[in-house]
């Protein structure tokens, strides 16, 4: 089983750096103020990105999910665990923020609006498969389950998004490219690209991580060492 | 269908022959009822108004001693891999075990409305409905509760990982349930319990339907 090596998730890491440091300049000191909220509203350029990344970091772990279950192979469960970690704290990033901007706003940190309350509780939802994977130890039981409970959990978030839309509604309507001024276009872009090659660069090096940690669970036990003198030498040569 | 028969009986009998162990349940969500009230006060319209939720959160905190329990005996002498060398596919397993459990669980459902009603003055007279929405809500709990008690029963932390995974799934059970119930004791002027039933139908056919296609994994060896 090999560990894929070579800089390119470390790129990305800095190429997601450079423009998110540059699209967070461009939105906080270039981009005009918005009409209603004013400087409050320059927090929608980390904000609105974090959103389609964190759902798209979880809709790549539930493929991930789909793909392990279909063909076995471990480099899916290396990027599930992967994708769930950053999804998860792509998530908790959105409900950090989004309690930053409601607080001025809205005059309160948490409203129970449907995207808010579908957010928290993918974090909790997906968070539990992270606790799931933390207490077992059998690597093949812990990639099936992990991928089931995924598939599992995923397929809810629509289901619960209607269903804290029914029982309450507050957030804003979702905006579109016509919705949203020209002057907030570029910053919005620069930074989704920003967080985009962020978290696949990260992606990448914790399943790497992720094979590593797997190549020494599943490795034979080391022989054991001859009591007599001068074998030191012979039995260090089989262990990786 | 007669392997899903089988498994159904035998789950059954399971529970008949640990009957203590659902009296013991039952007696933890009457305890919860009582404390609820604890929590908001002598105020009986108050009380009234959350008497729903009180109900399907002491429901939804018996479930997962009940299903824990319903796979902890399978794990005894590894009774799970005896019966997974029948001739039995692992899907009419889980369903016996499903059904069972949610039979088990619209029973402590049903018996702590009394409970409810006593605690929180908060009755009915459309009984038949109540029962409705709980055995649509116990079928929501233990389709994906089943799947988890499975998975968990043979984890370290198995207490703590059950609830963990179950209660963020099951938030639309629970919005859905507490609405309709709270619709069917407080009355229901606009005619909103329609929708809130299918949304308590639409959970438990996608829970059930995913539970049977992913159950067989989860189990494997």
């Amino acid at each position: 089983m090999g560990v894929p090596r070579g800089p390119a998730p470390k790129l990305l890491v800095a190429l997601g750096a450079v423009l998110l440091c540059a699209g967070s300049y461009w939105g906080l000191a270039k981009a005009p103020g918005e009409v209603f909220m004013g400087d409050v509203q320059r927090i929608m350029y980390v904000h609105v990105p974090t959103a389609w990344n964190a759902m798209l970091a979880l809709t790549f772990a539930f493929v991930c999910a789909v793909f392990f279950l279909f063909t076995n192979s471990w480099k899916w469960d290396n990027r599930l665990e992967a994708a769930m970690e950053v999804g998860v704290l792509l998530s908790l990033l959105l409900c950090t923020q989004g309690a930053i901007w409601a607080k001025p706003t809205w005059g309160v940190w948490w409203d129970w609006d449907p995207r808010l309350t579908t957010t928290a509780v993918m974090v909790f939802a997906f968070g539990g498969i992270l606790a799931l994977r933390a207490f077992v130890d059998d690597p093949m039981k812990r990639a099936v389950w992990s991928a089931v409970a995924c598939i599992v959990a995923f397929a809810d978030v629509p289901i619960v998004y209607f269903s804290v839309k029914w029982w309450n509604s507050l957030h804003q309507a979702q905006s579109s490219p016509e919705t949203v001024s020209k002057a907030f276009h570029w910053p919005l872009r620069i930074n989704a690209f920003g967080i985009l090659f962020l978290w696949t660069g990260l992606v990448m090096l914790r399943s790497r991580l992720a094979a590593l940690r797997l190549r020494s669970e599943i490795a034979p036990p080391l022989p054991e060492r001859p009591r007599r003198a001068g074998a030191d030498t012979e039995a260090s040569g089989s262990a990786w | 269908m007669t392997a899903l028969l089988v498994a159904v009986r035998k789950d059954f009998l399971l529970q008949w022959r640990g009957r203590a162990q659902i009296i013991a349940i039952f007696a933890f969500g009457a305890a919860t009822l009582l404390l609820f009230s604890f929590a908001i006060g002598p105020d009986s319209v108050a009380l009234r108004q959350h008497a729903a939720g009180f109900l399907w959160l002491g429901l939804l905190l018996a479930s997962t001693l009940s299903l824990a329990e319903s796979f902890e005996r399978e794990m005894e002498e590894q009774a799970l891999e005896g019966l997974l060398l029948l001739p039995a596919s692992a899907r009419a397993l889980y369903y016996g075990k499903a059904i069972a459990n949610c039979a088990q669980l619209a029973a402590i459902g049903a018996a702590l409305v009394p409970v409810m009603v006593v605690l929180y003055d908060a009755g009915t007279i459309r009984l038949l409905s109540l029962l409705g929405v709980i055995v649509l809500g116990t079928a929501g709990l233990s389709a994906p509760g089943t799947l988890y008690a499975a998975m968990t029963a043979q984890t370290r932390a198995r207490q703590t990982l059950l609830p963990l995974l179950l209660f963020p799934l099951v938030v639309p059970v629970l919005l859905a349930a507490v609405k309709a119930t709270s619709l069917l004791i407080l009355g229901d002027p606009m005619g909103q319990l329609r929708p809130w039933v299918s949304l308590l139908v639409a959970f438990a056919v996608v829970q059930w339907a995913l539970g049977g296609l992913l159950f067989g994994r989860v189990v494997e060896d």
